[in-house]
């Protein structure tokens, strides 16, 4: 596992998302309110694009006939056949015991400590005044 | 298997009535007389023609009269013919065919007032189902309640096709009142026929119309779990007479299946409907629509997941098999103390409470 930078902070604003490749894993990065979370872009129930689906709220309900809605923008719908996943754990609706979505640590850096290192920042330009999105993979 | 086991419950006998003759004495002097005047005959259905092969075995076709409507030919031919402990009286009688809600509900009194002193009182192998009114569940309701204290009486009957579909709440209070007296829903094969028997209209042939049943059940199946019965009466036990269950496990996949992605549709429902069923729903034994090799039967119950879904059942005196071999060759011997003593006795807590 190392470190590999995304891009700066900025390019992912909250409820905002951006699906990036870092050692060939394609991963979507998710900004709520200010938390990042990383999901892997494969819904493990048939692949589909996570990055692609409704970002959505959690619908519970008590009773027949009730429905809360809480946690809008925190849980994403698979584009191909609906099945919920919590951004934050990559656990699923269904099945959270079975079924989840790998996820992984994402954190935010300031350019400086990211020029230190040690960060994979391959092809992405690392200004100290910025801060920057990063990755473990 | 000959016979069955000590303690065996058959949880679909139909005992019948044999005219309407025999329930004016249980209706009160009001709908005893419209019932006179009006002329009111048997309220046959197309549900078991009464010279269907399957409506009634050969061997328990009486010389004359209705098969199962007299207490010694259910006694001889159910009873001891088996060798039951229990047996639960399951009565089509047509009153789904009503369109008044007062004659409905005055012909289900009569046929429950009738069930006890004809049956209940003179036979203590036997328990019985509830027949309600469902032109209207309030009327419905007031008939549980007017029976519930009769432990004899272990369930409300339903058919499994009426004007809408099971799991509407307008039925809720029905469910209520046999939770709260610690009675099953039984939902048996049958109709008001306001709606074809086939959800693709109007079928031709008898043959059409029994085996597409199956197709019924399984959307009221859908109904009461995705209208979240079960999450409003998490104890309400419901049984599937008549339906056959090799499409159950199948059924249940596709239901499940779907929920995962359309769940937020029916928030309540908050876990897999698969696990649902096998915890509120059961069906009985016969028909076994059987795959004609004991492996293939033994695999069918492995999809359902669980060995305490399905309930001794005979169908008497409808023709789903010959002989005394009700329970099927080649499931094991602790499946088969299952489905014949504890699963039934799990399902009706009543029998429970009146036979040690």
């Amino acid at each position: 596992m190392s470190w590999h930078v995304i891009g700066p902070a900025s390019e992912i604003p909250p409820g905002g998302r951006k699906l990036v490749t870092v050692r060939g894993r394609p991963i979507a990065v998710f900004n709520i309110d200010g938390e990042y979370f990383g999901l892997l872009n494969r819904c493990p129930h048939q692949g589909g694009p996570m990055c692609e689906g409704l970002l959505t709220g959690l619908v519970e309900s008590s009773e027949p006939g009730k429905y809360s809605y809480s946690r809008k923008g925190e849980i994403i719908r698979c584009p191909w056949h609906g099945w919920e996943f919590d951004v934050r754990t990559g656990q699923s609706y269904c099945e959270p015991d079975r079924i989840r979505t790998r996820t992984y640590p994402i954190e935010v850096e300031a350019g400086k400590t990211v020029v230190e290192g040690p960060y994979v920042a391959e092809k992405i330009p690392v200004k100290v005044e910025e801060t920057y999105i990063v990755v473990d993979v | 298997m000959t016979k069955v086991l000590p303690g065996t419950i058959d949880c679909d006998i139909h005992p019948a009535v044999p005219s309407i003759q025999a329930l004016l004495p249980y209706l009160d002097s009001h709908w005893r007389e419209m019932a006179i005047i009006r002329g009111i005959d048997e309220l046959n259905t197309i549900s078991y023609p009464l010279n269907s092969p399957l409506s009634c075995r050969p061997d328990w076709k009486p010389a004359e009269g209705r098969p199962g409507s007299t207490l010694a030919a259910v006694q001889r031919e159910a009873l001891d013919g088996f060798g039951t402990s229990i047996a639960i009286a399951n009565c089509l009688y047509g009153i789904q065919l009503f369109f008044s809600e007062d004659m409905a509900a005055a012909f289900a009194r009569a046929l429950n007032a009738w069930m006890v002193a004809e049956w209940l009182d003179k036979e203590p192998r036997l328990r019985a189902s509830i027949v309600v009114p469902m032109q209207n569940p309030e009327l419905a309701v007031d008939e549980i309640e007017r029976w519930a204290g009769d432990k004899r009486f272990v369930q409300v009957l339903l058919l499994v096709s009426g004007d809408r579909p099971l799991g509407k709440r307008a039925n809720w209070p029905i469910y209520a009142a046999a939770e709260r007296h610690g009675l099953a829903v039984g939902i048996h094969a049958g109709s008001n026929y306001h709606n074809p028997p086939t959800p693709v209209g109007w079928s031709t042939t008898h043959t059409e119309d029994y085996v597409n049943q199956a197709q019924a059940f399984q959307s009221q199946v859908s109904s009461l779990i995705c209208e979240g019965v079960f999450s409003k009466c998490p104890d309400l036990k419901v049984v599937l007479l008549e339906s056959g269950f090799t499409w159950l496990p199948a059924h249940l996949w596709r239901l499940t299946k779907f929920w995962r992605g359309l769940r937020m549709e029916i928030p309540w429902v908050d876990r897999a409907p698969s696990d649902i069923a096998r915890s509120n729903i059961r069906v009985s034994l016969q028909p076994v629509d059987g795959p004609p090799d004991a492996a293939s039967l033994n695999r069918l119950f492995e999809h359902m997941q669980s060995d305490e879904m399905v309930l001794f059942s005979t169908d008497y005196p409808h023709w789903q098999f010959d002989g005394t071999e009700a329970v099927p060759h080649g499931i094991s011997p602790d499946l088969a103390r299952r489905i014949m003593v504890d699963n039934p006795r799990a399902t009706y807590a009543r029998i429970s409470e009146t036979v040690s």
